[in-house]
């Protein structure tokens, strides 16, 4: 099954197929599944579901759901004998906090920052590997191991390679004669920022490369043959036949990360630590650090920002990209 | 199948892929030789990027100075748990989400997606709680039972890409024959879904070894540190011990490296069938 299936929004997947298919067989899975009692099937998918749902809901949803309920309540470490409900206080006090701007700021550098840098290079990478060549398995498998690695640790390695007085960093621009001396890298804001992106998209490429590579590979050959045969340049090939056709995989793979990357304070905390004086901080970082202060009603407020703002997000990328969609089909 | 390629074109792809490789790869080889330096060379100019002696001295600090071998057990146990019982649970969901309609099946796909937006740190502080209730705070079997809760989305959402490349006729096949639906997918669908149960399981296990703060709020004793909370120890302190940290980086990322290569493959197979049509 090609992944770009999913193109036709429903209609052409295989699913309309099976269900004609179905009534001839008489205890086969699809048969069976009308013919069977609703009760039995419905406890089938019950028992199933059942595992995953109540771990999911006890260890996930209800701490998260606890949590939110922290957000409209006064709920400090330092001072629990008050708990009292204070209604959008904690808003109140995220948003008239210094740090608020800098953080909002540095989210949308970090997310920004980080997924066109990853797309881009993915994209050139799943294109370039497109061809066979000798090795080329090893190669994906070479690439793609930052994948392994914990953000925390990433973030851990690379500020070590950016140290600025032992760094490897340092020392190979120098010796390529782009700097003429050290660089304090993680001391200056903007440096700061450029190294920990340069992590992010370190660690971020490999994702892109395979979810594309894996959707180039659906493309029929023959709209490459007809593309050629119409005497189409290689960015008009790449525009108007490979692009819209892996649509889906793109719109998808991008939501994905968009959302992981924001939720991703892993790597910034190993590296900077949201320093220095809290100016890598994003917002997820930010929630890390007000915890670590026992300011527990603020930092859930942030955690209802983030899961709202990112609700939203999904929602008008998702709208955006299949209004385009019909547009076009 | 793509065209004829130019010199010119074969040239510029050579050349992004090998300085691609070489910026992927340096970190690695960065940290490894860091590691296998002697203390004291680790902070000595010019900078060896071959050194002149090995030592293993890094190496014996961690492992008797920072009692490193029970982080890594510990480690060891919780992933290896965690990811094998995520992924029997998620093997059952993800069937029933592949095979079957019904109605509330959108509303469980949303409520998996939307786990992925929650910041892990709205839940921690009621999270403790509930652990301090169930007397597992400091127990590696309370850390197991988050870790499946967090991999179990994901990991279904994967599980249910891989089903959905089987077709259905190997079922309808098995059950004509006589098999119930519970044979037929014990005994036939999942010997062919082995490839993905692999990749699932071995997904799930880095993504517990490399979990950090749910182990660091929930884990406080010494003996019960997983590897991810001990090296949060190493760069609390003021001066980073960069030897033994290197060392400690080296042995946290082999055993995930050695697993991923295996299943690399696989892996990718997982992602994007299951990320295409989730």
């Amino acid at each position: 099954m090609p992944a770009t299936s999913a193109t036709t929004t429903g209609p052409k997947t295989s699913r309309p197929v099976r269900k004609q298919a179905a009534p001839r067989v008489r205890n086969g899975p699809r048969g069976g599944r009308k013919r069977e009692f609703t009760t039995r099937r419905g406890l089938l998918i019950a028992a199933f579901m059942a595992p995953a749902a109540i771990f999911v809901a006890v260890f996930t949803y209800y701490p998260m759901i606890a949590g939110s309920q922290m957000a409209f309540r006064h709920w400090d470490l330092n001072d629990l004998t008050d708990t009292s409900w204070v209604g959008l206080d904690n808003f109140h006090r995220v948003f008239s906090d210094p740090n608020w701007g800098t953080v909002l700021g540095n989210t949308g550098v970090w997310v920004i920052g980080s997924i066109v840098p990853q797309l881009v290079i993915g994209f050139a990478l799943a294109l370039w590997l497109r061809r066979r060549f000798r090795f080329r398995g090893v190669y994906q498998a070479l690439i793609f191991f930052p994948w392994a690695i914990s953000g925390f640790l990433i973030g851990i390695l690379f500020r070590w390679m950016f140290n600025s007085e032992f760094g490897v960093v340092n020392d190979l621009l120098q010796k390529a004669g782009l700097i003429d001396e050290p660089v304090a890298w993680l001391a200056d804001p903007h440096k700061a920022m450029i190294a920990v992106l340069i992590a992010n998209i370190w660690y971020g490429v490999t994702f892109f490369a395979i979810m594309i590579l894996a959707a180039l590979q659906s493309v029929p050959d023959e709209l490459y043959e007809a593309a050629a045969l119409d005497g189409a340049g290689k960015a008009r090939t790449l525009f108007q036949i490979t692009i819209p056709y892996i649509r889906v995989t793109l719109v998808l793979t991008v939501l994905l990360r968009v959302i992981w990357i924001f939720n991703f304070p892993d790597l910034i905390f190993g590296m900077t630590g949201g320093g220095p004086n809290n100016q890598t901080h994003i917002v997820t970082t930010w929630m890390i650090k007000i915890t670590q202060q026992g300011d527990y009603g603020k930092a859930s407020a942030l955690g209802l920002l983030v899961v709202a703002g990112l609700l939203l997000f999904t929602v008008f990328f998702l709208l955006a990209t299949r209004e385009k969609r019909e547009v076009r089909s | 199948m793509i065209g004829k390629e130019t010199a010119v074109g074969r040239a510029v792809r050579i050349i992004f892929l090998v300085l691609w490789l070489a910026f992927t790869v340096f970190p690695l080889y960065w940290i490894a030789i860091t590691s296998l330096k002697a203390p004291g060379d680790i902070f000595s100019f010019p900078l060896a990027y071959w050194p002149e002696h090995f030592s293993l001295e890094n190496y014996s600090e961690l492992f008797n100075k920072a009692d490193f071998g029970t982080y890594l057990t510990n480690s060891l146990i919780v992933a290896t748990v965690a990811g094998a019982v995520a992924t029997a649970i998620s093997m059952l969901s993800a069937y029933v989400l592949a095979r079957f309609e019904f109605r509330t099946k959108s509303a469980l796909l949303t409520a998996a997606l939307v786990t992925q937006m929650i910041p892990a740190f709205i839940a921690l502080g009621p999270l403790y709680l509930l652990m301090t209730d169930l007397k597992l705070v400091d127990n590696r079997l309370g850390l197991i039972l988050v870790y499946i809760a967090v991999c179990i989305p994901f990991c279904t959402v994967m599980l249910r890409g891989f089903f959905e490349n089987i077709p259905d006729a190997l079922e309808e096949a098995a059950m004509i024959d006589g098999l119930s639906r519970f044979a037929a997918l014990f005994r036939v669908l999942l010997p062919v879904m082995r490839p993905g149960i692999v990749a699932a399981f071995i997904f799930n296990f880095v993504n517990c070894w490399n979990e950090l703060f749910l182990s660091v709020t929930l884990m406080n004793s010494d003996a019960n540190k997983t590897t991810p909370t001990a090296l949060n120890g190493f760069i609390s302190s003021f001066n980073i011990d960069w030897g033994s940290m290197s060392a400690a980086a080296v042995f946290t990322i082999l055993p995930t490296m050695v697993l991923f290569a295996f299943a690399s493959r696989h892996i990718v197979q997982g992602l994007t069938s299951g990320a295409v049509k989730g």
